[in-house]
């Protein structure tokens, strides 16, 4: 798996096999809880993101799964684990495509984690250029972008 | 209207910029063939049977001149000199190579023009009423509120990529013209004293397809302000728990259905409740910034009639049958709004030729305050001529080929593009509405019938809205045969119904027949003022079945 976020690729200092294993799912993680640090949980793209409120704390990672190039699900969950507080590393894995990256880290996400063979079909200049392409926003954002009626606003 | 600022000239210009790296990505094998679907619904293009087809926007179905004319342009240089309007006010050509569609889309935005949403599983491009502006029963203008659903919508980082696609209308009048029941919101402007003057009444739920459902109000009463947090909250409790299993059960519709509307009402206030409001909705000033672009155009001081149009009336009988069908009143005293049929008697219903184009533009710039209106009945509004200059703009209406007055009537079908263009057709669309309006046209005899509304689909999605046609015809195939099925007692107005078939589908040689003994038994049923809805509410649609049967002579004649 390759991982990347707006500055292009990056290592990943989260492990999911083995005895280090430190990026569980969810069931898994539960008895990590308190014990591992760092630790990152992945969830499925069917979670509730009000059920995990009380990991907040005790997690550094959550993963979320996109398990196809159409299932938006994702964004849905990474905006509401930031709305509802979670201010830990967020990540968007699966199956991805560059065009996808603006959006997720519009919903707050911070990284994208894909497959060996997209980052070869998909280098990360694509992604790179793919998240700065469309400047303005009309949707209030977490990309450090202002939006178009706040800056209408502020005019 | 609307005129775009810095900002939104800005996104409708990088979208563009992104449209011609994502076309280099495909052709460079970067992108799947699949992934890059995902990528060109978004904006609006399509592969259809023969070729490309590309979906331009008319956001809540309003052009200027310039507009129509840049129409005019991309309908010669890039298609066949036609275009044709669809039942969501856009406009589409069916002949573009995808190589010129980024120069397409350049030529678009010179003229504050995208193709942004208008495919692909997201919010699709907002509808409002036609007459918004003109109707007297308008409680308030609906076009304010459809522009910053527009510009909300566009590109929204969480609801791009949805379980279907959706679509939101949104009414200002008493009397709905926008069909908002079969939207998957619709946005209803009512004003209620006491609970602080205007607001909107919500509905979720409503869609056509094979599965067709009326939308259910979910909200009598929402304050203006709170809106896109509203919606914000609906499209995240669709987008979370929407079905992904099966595209026939993914519009927000079943998930309603399925988990009952109080169920969804509690998901969607759960999560409005804690959203963080004043990062979503805009402030009044941002909202007043948006309606000052629709404010009335300057009228004159008017009598409420018009001498020499009724003059012109009495010497020219065309010009007088004109008039009855196709205008509209005004509430501003001396001034109509005029439907521009664009079904001529057996023509394709809702294609306008390059030329056309031009004579509206013409026509809006010189006598309508350089506005025109695309209706979801696929015509065109001029929506602010002096009743003074009917007579002049129906000449030259007549000369282009536009005057055909029968906006409403039996001739003014509505009908998808069918087998003709489209990959998921089953049946033919436009021929039937060719046929039938060959069949009924008589202007005389289409007078008498008076308003009905036939709408005919080429396949079980429904795009030509068949389920709310008073008469709604629906194109399917068997053992690789044309079938139509007939339903009657369709509405598509604010009493809105689904039709009811009316039996076994016929060939598609016996449409117009069936048409005609559904027409005869109305005309021998109805009671003095009825329109057809009316009967048929009145009598329910059993007295309608024996219309599907030829009559007797008929079938001893063919044996």
């Amino acid at each position: 798996m390759k991982l990347l976020d707006r500055a292009g690729w990056i290592e990943d200092p989260f492990v999911r096999d083995g005895a280090d294993a430190n990026l569980l799912p969810i069931e898994a993680a539960r008895e990590a809880l308190g014990r591992v640090r760092p630790l990152g949980i992945e969830v499925p793209p069917t979670a509730d993101p009000d059920s995990l409120v009380g990991l907040f704390n005790q997690v550094d990672l959550i993963a979320v799964r996109f398990p196809g190039h159409r299932d938006g699900r994702g964004f849905s969950i990474g905006r509401a684990l930031r709305e509802l507080g979670f201010t830990g590393r967020l990540r968007a894995s699966g199956e991805l495509i560059p065009d996808h990256f603006a959006f997720a880290l519009a919903c707050g996400f911070d990284e994208v984690e894909i497959d060996e063979a997209r980052a070869a079909r998909q280098p990360v200049e694509q992604w790179l250029a793919a998240a700065g392409v469309i400047g303005p926003t009309y949707q209030s954002v977490r990309d450090g972008r202002r939006s178009i009626f706040a800056a209408r606003r502020a005019a | 209207m609307y005129r775009y600022d810095e900002f939104d000239e800005a996104i409708v210009r990088d979208r563009i910029a992104q449209f011609r790296a994502q076309v280099a990505r495909r052709l460079d094998g970067s992108l799947s063939e699949e992934e890059f679907v995902l990528i060109r619904q978004m904006n609006g293009l399509y592969l259809q049977l023969h070729t490309y087809m590309l979906r331009v926007a008319i956001p809540y179905g309003t052009l200027n001149s310039r507009q129509a004319r840049q129409l005019a342009l991309i309908a010669e240089r890039y298609d066949r000199g036609y275009g044709h309007l669809t039942t969501r006010q856009n406009i589409q050509f069916n002949w573009p190579r995808l190589a010129d569609v980024p120069d397409i889309l350049e030529l678009l935005a010179d003229v504050e023009m995208h193709c942004i949403q208008t495919s692909g599983n997201c919010i699709r491009n907002v509808t409002a009423d036609h007459l918004a502006g003109v109707a007297a029963d308008e409680i308030e203008d609906p076009r304010p509120t459809a522009e910053l659903i527009r510009q909300w919508s566009t590109l929204h980082p969480e609801f791009s990529f949805l379980p279907r696609k959706f679509k939101i209308a949104v009414s200002g009048a008493v009397h709905d013209r926008t069909v908002l029941a079969i939207h998957d919101v619709g946005v209803q402007i009512v004003f209620d004293e006491e609970r602080g003057g205007i607001g909107y009444r919500i509905s979720v739920g409503g869609g056509m397809g094979r599965t067709p459902m009326l939308g259910k109000v979910i909200r009598d009463f929402l304050p203006k302000e709170e809106l896109l947090s509203y919606l914000e909250a609906i499209l995240r409790a669709y987008n979370l728990a929407g079905r992904r299993d099966n595209k026939h059960k993914a519009r927000i519709k079943i998930l309603v259905h399925e988990i009952g509307l109080e169920a969804f009402r509690e998901r969607v206030e759960r999560i409005f409740a804690r959203l963080d409001r004043t990062s979503i909705d805009v402030d009044a000033a941002e909202r007043a910034r948006i309606a000052a672009y629709f404010a009335p155009p300057p009228f004159a001081d008017l009598p409420a009639e018009s001498a020499a149009l009724e003059e012109a009336r009495r010497r020219d009988p065309a010009l007088d049958a004109f008039v009855r069908t196709n205008l509209i009143r005004h509430r501003q005293p001396g001034y109509a709004a005029l439907t521009v049929s664009t079904k001529p008697i057996g023509g394709v219903p809702g294609d306008v030729t390059a030329e056309q184009l031009r004579v509206l533009a013409d026509l809006a710039e010189a006598y309508s305050f350089d506005e025109l209106r695309i209706a979801h009945s696929q015509n065109v509004v001029l929506p602010h001529v002096r009743l003074d200059d009917v007579p002049a703009v129906w000449a030259r209406l007549v000369e282009a080929g536009l005057a055909t007055a029968n906006a409403g009537l039996v001739t003014d079908i509505i009908a998808c593009p069918g087998m003709d263009y489209c990959k998921l057709a089953t049946a033919r669309s436009i021929p039937i509405a060719q046929a039938i309006s060959e069949r009924f046209a008589d202007p005389a005899r289409a007078a008498e019938i008076g308003p009905i509304g036939i709408k005919i689909s080429g396949c079980i999605n429904a795009c030509g809205h068949h389920h709310v046609g008073n008469i709604g015809i629906l194109g399917l195939e068997r053992q690789g045969i044309e079938n139509y099925q007939i339903t009657i007692g369709g509405d598509a107005t604010e009493l809105a119904a689904l039709g009811e078939r009316l039996g076994p589908g016929v060939d598609a040689e016996a449409v117009p027949d069936v048409i005609e003994r559904i027409v005869a038994i109305y005309l021998a049923e109805r009671a003095p003022g009825e329109t057809f809805a009316d009967t048929v509410r009145r009598i329910g649609i059993e007295p309608f079945r024996p219309a599907l049967a030829a009559p007797k002579e008929a079938v001893r004649e063919a044996a």
